[in-house]
């Protein structure tokens, strides 16, 4: 052993030091073990039982009376992809706009406006689900009695809850953009509105479409704000002014249900609501790739 | 523009004159603030003032949006105010045949679930964590390790509550029930007051343990990307002195980034009080307050997705100040949460760190 390696070899106190620091790190790899068990288990439970649920007829039939075999999900899928729709029509402008104000103005306004977006961002979404309820489906139902819930109004809960999304990414990627491309647009004349149709928004396309993708995988699975806006129907339905069936809220009542096959065409659903926000990341991903910001 | 000044009359000097002269110019020109025109001092493009128009009408949107969502519960909410005032928190009986509505046991239900969630989650994701940011990048066989691991964080916060909520049902319940709740109750400790009560399943611990998952992977995310901002010169100043590992992360890396995780766990927090369907199809559903784990309890998120649907009147109004009162809850806590996080992002840029 020679001199220097003694000195740092050494006494209890410092073994002691060192062996906790082992320890705590091992305990440290403990905590990544267990917080990836316990995650691993829900998504490899979910994914085994929900494939060996799905058949053909989980697509094509709509739900059969309780207790009776069979049944499908057909009005769930078709209801979700609608208030989708109904939510992107209401949210994207209002989200993508906002966004290009935050980059178009530096005032005290847009700086409150930008701590609004998170307050937003921080609601909890059955908070938002009750607001669609208050400003759609209670004055519907005083308007015209026998009428209240609606596909429409779980569009709107949808569609705000996609805003601050949309609108934090747009003007992220807009930000992106390199000023010189603007001021080149700009010295040659070019409009403001000009020059953000024609240049600033083709250069963060992929950012932006980012941006919407990931926005609808959120509102996806949305549960809460549906319960008492589009309201879940036995029946097949594509009518906005009428109550819509959606995933989320299958899943929810099957899986509350005390019967084994429902059990089984939740865990369908819970695959089906799983690729579709799957597939939107992916897309997201890749959307972001084709961008070129260099 | 013409402007005619009697100058004798105002006493100024020769270069006071001048500077006089062209801040009246300045008020009198129409400058245009926005857009091209700025620059070139002419009014701005007609397709400009149509652009801006739109564009703030999209950015007042979003303000009315927040505005009339607090406006709306406040009046909403108007009757069962009026009807029960301040009692409406303390009372603990929710009764809706008798129209006797207090939001005591699903205040205190939220607080509980979410407390127990945070004390199970916080180890674990604070660990992880550092293990993400300090201890699988230094090491030659575990590198590999942090991508995966990261990424499979990011994949498990886009899962929808249902889902947690289909598992939660399916497989935790059951498993609580035969594993955990079964022997406790049969054994010595139930005699705690945590362990009372019937085993069955639908309680405080299976919604806790649910809440805790769901937002393990945010508070790890958040902590790892704080942890790993923190400039390298930090730790090797730790190093220097001879710390072991343990000790650089224990006495320097965590108090460095303090407040952004207290604004990390906070965020989960408020992510806990606000979760709805999970919690809903595991908590029981009863609305009384117990301190017993295997108590049903109720949370206010869950009464509102019960109830809502089917209530009218005096109910009705009650449920939507329930719903205020969650929204104010969750504004309090996201809020200082992210004021956290933005002084000790702002601290850490400052020292030459990056978030």
């Amino acid at each position: 052993m020679t001199i220097a390696e003694s000195s740092f070899r050494s006494t209890g106190r410092s073994r002691f030091r060192r062996s906790l620091s082992a320890f705590m790190a091992g305990l440290s790899i403990a905590a990544a073990i267990i917080a990836c068990v316990a995650l691993l288990s829900v998504l490899v439970y979910i994914v085994i039982n929900g494939i060996g649920s799905i058949s053909l007829s989980t697509f094509t039939e709509g739900p059969v009376p309780q207790g009776q075999p069979g049944g499908g999900l057909r009005n769930g899928i078709v209801g979700t992809l609608i208030l989708m729709s109904i939510g992107s029509v209401i949210g994207l402008p209002i989200g993508i706009l906002g966004g290009v104000y935050q980059l178009e103005t530096n005032t005290t306004f847009s700086r409150t406006l930008r701590f609004f977006t998170d307050v937003l961002n921080s609601i909890p979404s059955i908070v938002m689900g009750l607001f669609a309820y208050l400003i759609v489906v209670l004055p519907v139902a005083a308007f015209s009695p026998g009428h209240a819930f609606s596909a429409f109004a779980g569009g709107v809960a949808l569609g705000f809850l996609m805003i601050p999304t949309v609108m934090r990414t747009t003007e992220e990627i807009l930000r992106l953009v390199p000023t010189t491309l603007r001021d080149a647009s700009l010295a040659l004349g070019a409009s403001r509105w000009r020059t953000t149709w024609s240049v600033v928004l083709p250069a963060a396309r992929g950012g932006i479409v980012t941006g919407v993708l990931l926005a609808l995988a959120r509102i996806a699975g949305e549960t809460a704000p549906l319960l008492f806006t589009a309201f879940g129907n036995l029946d097949f339905n594509v009518r906005l002014d009428h109550p819509i069936d959606a995933l989320p809220l299958n899943i929810f009542n099957y899986a509350t249900s005390p019967y084994e096959n429902l059990h089984h065409l939740a865990l369908a659903g819970a695959i089906i609501l799983l690729a579709i926000i799957l597939i939107l990341s992916l897309a997201a991903r890749y959307a972001l790739r084709g961008q070129t910001m260099e | 523009m013409a402007v005619h000044v009697s100058w004798a009359a105002t006493g100024l000097s020769a270069p006071q004159r001048i500077m006089a002269l062209e801040e009246i110019t300045l008020m009198l020109e129409p400058r245009p603030r926005f857009g091209l025109g700025a620059v070139l001092g002419k009014r701005p493009h007609r397709g400009d003032r149509i652009y801006r128009g739109v564009l703030t009408a999209a950015a007042i949107s979003v303000l009315i949006i927040i505005v009339g969502l607090l406006l709306e519960l406040v009046f909403g909410s108007r009757q069962s105010i009026s009807t029960f005032g301040l009692r409406f928190f303390s009372d603990s009986k929710w009764d809706p045949n008798g129209q006797h509505f207090g939001a005591l046991p699903f205040i205190l239900g939220t607080l509980y679930s979410s407390f127990w969630a945070l004390v199970i989650a916080l180890p674990i994701s604070l660990l992880t964590a550092i293990f993400l940011a300090e201890i699988a990048p230094t090491s030659r066989t575990m590198r590999w390790v942090e991508r995966p691991v990261s990424f499979m964080v990011e994949l498990l916060a886009a899962i929808p509550s249902v889902v947690y909520g289909l598992w939660g049902v399916l497989v935790l319940q059951p498993w609580l029930v035969k594993y955990v709740e079964g022997p406790i109750a049969k054994g010595p400790l139930s005699a705690l007051p945590i362990f009372g009560d019937t085993a069955n399943g639908y309680d405080m611990l299976a919604a806790s343990l649910i809440l805790a998952i769901m937002i393990l992977p945010y508070i790890t995310a958040v902590s790892r990307d704080l942890l790993r901002a923190i400039p390298r010169t930090v730790r090797e100043g730790s190093y220097a002195l001879g710390a072991t590992r343990w000790e650089t992360i224990k006495g320097v890396v965590l108090p460095y980034a303090r407040a952004g995780i207290i604004g990390a766990v906070m965020l989960g927090f408020g992510r806990a009080l606000g979760e709805t369907m999970a919690v809903t199809m595991v908590i029981g559903n009863a609305p009384i307050f117990k301190t017993s784990l295997f108590s049903s309890g109720y949370t206010l998120a869950s009464v509102i997705a019960n109830e809502l649907a089917e209530a009218s009147g005096l109910y009705r109004s009650a449920l939507i100040e329930i719903g205020l009162c969650l929204f104010l809850i969750t504004l309090i806590v996201n809020g200082g949460a992210k004021l956290l996080i933005f002084y000790t992002a702002k601290d850490l840029n400052a020292t030459g760190g990056k978030v």
